[in-house]
């Protein structure tokens, strides 16, 4: 079962991190990612990080995602 | 204020916005499949089928890790938890699944000793704190967990813990698509692929499948906007003949994935033929532990005479993970085959189709 729900890094110790997981703490490994650090979104698998998210990269694929469907909509017949 | 990057995709008027553009375009009889059991759930939690035209079916392909594991596969785990001085370590779902003559949870309610874990690093701490046991990790799933096991069986060896193994059972995703594209009676006009599979293995590891096949692939999230977003995608994609590999998960999807995991995978790991639950063996489809790790590889270290053994009488899953049947064509469906008497592990896992379309269809 994958968490969909991204997870916050408040704490660092030892390649472990503690998430907060919407409201509730949980603990990650964080060998599977580069240079993670306090305050990064991360999905996490298993126990285990697997990806940080880019807050920008993210704030513009939403950006796009509203203009797609807010353009290709208005241009219907 | 920060994006959670989670309210953002159930917003509520895009889905609509998306929902209307499908309706639109989608009015020519699609079929679609996702091969990932949170897929599966999020569609049916969502009610995704219902707001989308007739015209579009929803499938759902091998996406659960319980569902494609092999019956012989399950009476090894269930043997190897009958040795006396071993502990099995697993994720909750597989504990249910019936084997040829027991499973896990009746061996337990026998007194052997099996533990679900939330990590394969609550694992490696049974291990630590019982050195004279053997210590078994069940290792099923995709490319998302594969590197979690990976981790641990290299920090065992770092740790120069001899009591840790790992019974690897792993798939690999994309030779199952083309499993699926080659299966008779099965027709699929495009995917959704994985969420997490995807962060892991990236865009680039679809290319060969994509290109030899040309079928509509969209990489989608799990919350109801990704999904609608991903089948949107697909449904201009079919509409206009132009098929293509996109990404609608693009804050956790890049071209080349994690390299770190798809690294530490590749040290451990090497691919091997692998058989699919009620499909039958896909070559070089599945992973097994590279030699130089061997003395954590459970199917080495243990006699377990793996034996072959077939899907129980009248289950249906091998149909229903290929697309061709739906639960409710299948004869034990809700008859004999219920979530409190499983018969199928599509039925056990709450990721199965069966046990999703048992929670969620009106009967």
């Amino acid at each position: 079962m994958c968490l969909a729900i991204p997870s916050k890094i408040v704490k660092i110790e030892n390649h472990m991190a503690t998430i907060d997981v919407d409201g509730v703490k949980r603990e990650a490994s964080l060998l599977l990612l580069d240079e993670p650090k306090v305050g990064d979104y991360v999905i996490v698998h298993a126990g285990f990080a697997i990806h940080k998210i880019d807050e920008a990269d993210a704030l513009e694929s939403l950006k796009l995602l509203r203009e797609a469907v807010s353009i290709s909509f208005e241009k219907k017949p | 204020m920060p994006i959670k990057h989670l309210e953002e995709y159930r917003d509520p008027a895009i889905a609509r916005k998306i929902v209307e553009q499908i309706t639109f375009a989608g009015q020519k009889p699609i079929r679609l499949m996702e091969v990932c059991g949170t897929h599966t759930m999020s569609i049916f939690k969502h009610g995704i089928r219902g707001l989308l035209p007739e015209t579009i079916s929803l499938l759902s392909g091998q996406g659960c890790p319980v569902c494609v594991t092999a019956q012989n596969e399950i009476n090894s785990f269930i043997r190897l938890s009958r040795f006396d001085d071993v502990i099995i370590t697993t994720f909750g779902d597989l504990i249910k699944v019936p084997g040829a003559d027991s499973s896990l949870e009746k061996e337990r309610a026998d007194g052997r000793d099996i533990r679900i874990v939330y990590s394969t690093f609550d694992a490696l701490k049974v291990a630590q704190k019982n050195p004279l046991k053997k210590v078994v990790f069940l290792g099923v799933g995709f490319e998302t967990t594969a590197p979690t096991i990976a981790a641990s069986i290299r920090s065992a060896v770092e740790m120069k813990l001899d009591n840790y193994f790992v019974f690897c059972a792993h798939k690999l995703l994309p030779p199952a698509l083309a499993f699926l594209m080659e299966a008779k009676g099965t027709k699929i006009d495009g995917f959704i692929l994985p969420g997490h599979v995807s962060v892991i293995i990236g865009i680039k590891a679809y290319l060969p499948f994509f290109e030899h096949y040309q079928t509509p692939c969209v990489i989608a999230g799990f919350e109801p906007v990704d999904i609608l977003q991903a089948v949107n995608m697909l449904v201009v994609q079919i509409k206009t003949n132009q098929p293509k590999l996109s990404n609608a998960y693009q804050r956790a999807v890049t071209f080349n994935g994690n390299q770190k995991a798809q690294n530490i995978m590749n040290d451990v790991f090497e691919t091997t033929d692998a058989r699919w639950r009620g499909i039958g063996t896909i070559p070089q489809s599945g992973l097994k532990i590279r030699d130089e790790f061997a003395i954590c590889d459970a199917s080495k270290m243990f006699e377990i005479n793996m034996t072959a053994s077939s899907d129980p009488k009248g289950c249906a899953c091998g149909e229903i993970l290929t697309g061709q049947k739906i639960p409710t064509d299948c004869l034990l469906y809700r008859k004999a085959c219920t979530p409190e008497t499983p018969i199928g592990p599509c039925m056990v896992s709450s990721e199965g189709t069966c046990a999703a379309f048992y929670r969620y269809h009106p009967m």
